[in-house]
């Protein structure tokens, strides 16, 4: 097969033992000497003027060390694009959702510093809410931010090819329509931070979170500090998908408390304040007209994009990009029209979340696709086939396909799924659909402006010569990249996996952009195997002229280095030396080649410690347009699946049977692994596309803000996925390796919209596809075509 | 007021001073220093919590340190022998059922209650029995493998 030795294999996750035995520490296992917990004030109400806040009351309490109030919190806006940064610590001249943080209290037990939370007087002038987009936008609004003339925090127009042309000669053309409601991470650990000031003024944030660089980088600005004295260490995180990439209040307040009270200070949030914090997927409102020729060749996409993006901007400038670029592939589309609005309302702000602002785009346009082979008398595969692109091609809105198993994933799912027995008429009940997806691998540009690197890492021979220790900035939330950045390393020096350690998640390690974009595999695998070949060449270099041999001659396998052409004498030379230091010591290395720690040790005592680093910033990519740093990357993954449904047409219950997932992520890395986010990514799909639904009541409140009444899938709600790992070879991937991570949600959602069509002859046209909304359908259909 | 609560946990007696509004969550978490138990919601609605009483699943954030009065309450640092892991534990390792790992505390004490009570289980049984405890990684499907592979008999595909 691949030749691999640990590249492609099935290696236990580095920290799984230690997360089996209940040992893994998350940011609430932590307690410090004298640590105090901090608690939040936030707002009751969504929109108002802030015409008094008093906390003298708080402050007096017994056990109260510090309250935080504007007058005492730095006014520095922050947030997630410096073109927006629209945040503050706290408010001070209004709030704007309800949850908005007001104050921040820090005291000797959590239950003192909730009641002093509640002695903090507020007086509010209540404005009116504007709890949706039409609202939002309708003349005479009133504005939420002064900046957002027209509650508009973000408009994009982009345009490819000859639209009109192109709709001139399209043989058939259809405009559909489809919304979502706002969804939350509903990761199972809730954000906690945990700040420390040591007594040279140096901060420390230990933090749930998933980009410990921008999380840095913002505090440092806030709060005033030079960057040498923040640092931000994550331990480990339960699971993050998006939410916990940007910055919080949570973690600025904590660090301003542990400032003020030169203690340390945790503070925790809630499961409802998971909820009302959000920075979750947007609710989208998407419009596209579409058209194909003759032979379902797609001709043009016109398409229009509103996103209810709640009360700041956090990441939903890159959003209200990705929801219209991601389209530009995998299937030729020779012109495609963009424009999307993202509104700000009264609402939690919305950010980040797996498949960031292309899930809902893509979950309308391939069920158009299927409407189109309905119309056209094609099978949807067939339609979908005439129309992927091939390695190689660039789209219209300049993606390259640097390698693409599109194909190769359709018709895998095509032939190991029931596709076979699919009946063409929709109806009884039962269905089959198919989708694909695509998806960036890694983010082009980081999020500030920069030639920055994306990514270091420093791996470190130990002195002894017997274990390697990697260090990088990146963040493992769960999904495996310690475990990746282990397996690269033991790939490129022929050392078992035991052998090596990583060490991430922390600022003072490297700089790492963090886990989103699905970028961690592509860009740390990349630096990641240029410190082991740096690693390496350094002991080839030493081994070679104690040898008298060409470096060529020089191979690392199962932890022994093979060098072809020493002399017998020289080689026992270093044996004996090596020997000699370990007098009294057993399991010494006796007869055969010699060992990796022989070799290291010798450039050790040659050289002094060996280390290499390693680095990666992509190559400069497509597109010079107008937002085209949002949708280019080095490379794409891409993935299909089918997804088997029963609909019970009495009560609108669906139950998802069975799913064929294809993921194309270049060469798999760990194959369990890869399988792993095939599975969370089809879980958060069905789950999204079913039944999780922010419910807002009229003052703007969340009506859900609970594990209970906001469902995500539990195991019996998911059916049994075959997972189908398509390994084209990417040019620009570690190994050919791309990502997997966040592609894989893509296509579940349209995959069972179409089944649920194939079942019922309804197209859903707002999410989740509740029992509620198909019954509707369904009604409506019939009103429509009596008899 | 604090009031008295001896009870046994992984095997070793405590008794401690706990306000009667206290959860065993807190008192493990807190008083014990036992962190391996999670905190995922604390109103019973994930399962990241769970640990046995006295043999049986329970949501400890749904339940007072009070009501373990004289109870024998196992949690995940109780399931190893030492270093060397349950083969529960090992076969979560070994079929990748673990990704972020805070629902893995609770899925192993639930997979090991219902294997103690249906060594021959099959995979329908397993998803309902933890169908309590919510996992937002995984999809469930390598947590259900590892769980069967610990049965007496796995049986494939019953549902
Ligand atoms: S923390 Fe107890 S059920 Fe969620
Ligand atoms: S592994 Fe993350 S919640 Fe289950």
């Amino acid at each position: 097969m691949s030749g691999y030795a640990f590249i492609g294999g099935r290696g236990a996750r580095l920290d799984a033992p230690e997360k089996v035995s209940g040992r893994a520490t998350y940011t609430d296992d932590l307690t410090r000497p004298g640590m105090l917990l901090g608690a939040l004030l936030q707002s009751p109400l969504a929109h108002a003027r802030i015409k008094r806040l008093d906390a003298s009351r708080a402050a007096a309490l017994p056990g109260v060390a510090a309250v935080l109030t504007w007058e005492n919190a730095p006014h520095t806006r922050f947030g997630v694009s410096p073109a927006r940064h629209d945040e503050t610590v706290l408010c001070h001249d209004k709030v704007r959702y309800i949850g908005d943080e007001l104050a921040a209290v820090a005291a000797v037990d959590r239950v003192t510093a909730l009641e002093a939370v509640s002695l903090i007087e507020v007086e509010y002038e209540p404005l009116p809410p504007l709890l949706d987009v039409e609202a939002a936008l309708a003349p005479g609004a009133p504005q939420i931010h002064e900046d957002y003339q027209g509650n508009l925090c973000a408009q994009v127009e982009q345009a490819f090819g000859d639209l009109e042309a192109a709709r001139a000669s399209a043989y058939l053309v259809r405009t559909d329509r489809l919304s979502n409601k706002m969804q939350s991470g509903a990761f199972l650990e809730p954000q906690c931070a945990l700040a420390e000031v040591d007594l040279r003024g140096r901060l420390t944030l230990t933090s749930s979170t998933q980009s410990p660089h921008y999380v840095a980088r913002t505090v440092a600005m806030v709060l005033g500090l030079p960057e040498h004295q923040v640092r931000v260490v994550m331990p480990r995180v339960g699971g993050g998908f998006g939410p916990k990439a940007a910055a919080s209040s949570l973690e600025l307040c904590t660090c301003l408390l542990a400032q003020l009270t030169g203690r340390p200070v945790k503070t925790l949030f809630t499961r409802e304040q998971v909820f009302l914090h959000a920075r979750a997927r947007h609710q989208f409102f998407h419009t596209m007209t579409t058209g194909v020729d003759r032979e379902g060749r797609l001709l043009f996409l016109d398409h229009e994009a509103i996103l209810d993006g709640g009360a700041y901007a956090s990441f939903g400038i890159a959003t209200a990009y990705y929801a219209g670029s991601l389209l530009g592939a995998p299937y030729r589309l020779p012109a495609m029209r963009f424009r999307s609005r993202r509104v700000v309302t009264n609402k939690p702000a919305c950010g980040a979340q797996r498949g960031h602002g292309g899930v809902i785009a893509r979950a309308l346009f391939e069920t158009q696709l299927d409407r189109f082979a309905e119309e056209l008398g094609l099978d949807p595969i067939e339609l979908r086939l005439r129309n992927v692109m091939e390695e190689g091609e660039r789209s219209c809105n300049d993606l390259a396909m640097s390698s693409l198993g599109m194909r190769e994933c359709l018709e895998a799912v095509r032939d190991r799924s029931s596709w076979k027995l699919r009946k063409a008429r929709p109806g009884g009940g039962r269905g089959v659909g198919a989708a694909c997806g695509f998806f960036v691998s890694g983010a082009g540009y980081p999020i500030y402006r920069s030639r920055t690197f994306h990514c270091t890492v420093v791996t470190r021979v130990d002195e002894s010569g017997s274990g390697v220790e990697v260090q990088s900035g990146a963040a493992e939330i769960g999904q495996g990249c310690d475990t990746m950045l282990a397996t690269i390393t033991a790939e490129v020096l022929g050392l078992p996996l035991d052998r090596i350690r990583v060490r991430s998640g922390d600022t003072d390690l490297g700089l790492d952009l963090g886990a989103y974009s699905s970028r961690t595999t592509l860009m740390t695998g990349h630096a990641a195997r240029e410190a082991a070949e740096a690693v390496r060449e350094a002991i080839v270099a030493v081994l070679a002229a104690a040898l008298g041999v060409a470096p060529g001659a020089i191979a690392f396998r199962d932890g022994r280095v093979l060098v072809e052409g020493a002399e017998a004498a020289a080689l026992e030379a270093i044996r004996t030396e090596y020997r000699r230091e370990h007098r009294g010591w057993s399991g010494l290395p006796e007869g055969g080649p010699l060992t990796f720690a022989e070799a290291a040790r010798l450039a050790f005592l040659e050289r002094g410690t060996i280390v290499g680093t390693g680095k990666y910033r992509p190559p400069p990519l497509g597109g010079s347009f107008k937002g085209a740093a949002v949708g280019t990357s080095p490379a794409y993954g891409c993935s299909a699946q089918i997804a088997e449904v029963a609909v019970d047409l009495e009560t609108g219950q669906v139950k998802v049977e069975r799913v064929t997932a294809a993921h194309d992520c270049g060469q798999a890395i760990n194959r369990t692994q890869v399988e792993g986010q095939m599975h969370g990514c089809v879980s958060m799909g069905l789950g999204e596309a079913l039944m999780e639904e922010v419910v807002f009541d009229g003052q703007g409140r969340v009506a859900n803000p609970s594990l209970a009444d906001y469902r995500i899938p539990t195991a019996l709600d998911m059916p049994e996925i075959e997972t189908i790992i398509v390994e084209s070879h990417e040019p620009n991937g570690p190994f050919g390796a791309k990502e997997v991570g966040e592609g894989g949600i893509m296509p579940t959602i349209p995959a069972v919209l179409n089944a649920i069509y194939n079942a019922t002859g309804v197209m859903i046209e707002e999410l989740p596809a509740s029992p509620e909304r198909i019954l509707a359908a369904l009604r409506a259909r019939r009103a429509r075509e009596p008899g | 007021m604090k009031r008295f609560v001896s009870l046994t946990v992984n095997g070793r007696r405590y008794e401690l001073a706990v306000a009667p509004n206290r959860t065993l969550l807190e008192l493990l978490r807190e008083d014990l220093g036992l962190t391996g138990t999670k905190h995922g919601c604390g109103e019973g609605d994930c399962g990241a919590c769970a640990v046995l009483l006295d043999g049986t699943p329970v949501n400890s954030c749904l339940v007072l340190a009070l009501e373990a009065e004289g109870r024998e309450v196992t949690t995940i640092e109780g399931v190893a022998r030492g270093s060397e892991l349950d083969p529960l534990q090992q076969a979560f390792v070994e079929h990748g059922a673990v990704q972020c790992g805070y629902c893995t505390p609770g899925m192993i004490l639930v997979g090991k209650a219902h294997l103690a009570a249906r060594p021959r289980t099959t995979a329908g049984e397993v998803r309902r029995a933890i169908s309590g405890n919510l996992c937002r990684c995984t999809g469930y499907q390598k947590i259900v493998e590892a769980i069967l592979a610990c049965g007496e008999r796995p049986e494939e595909g019953g549902r």
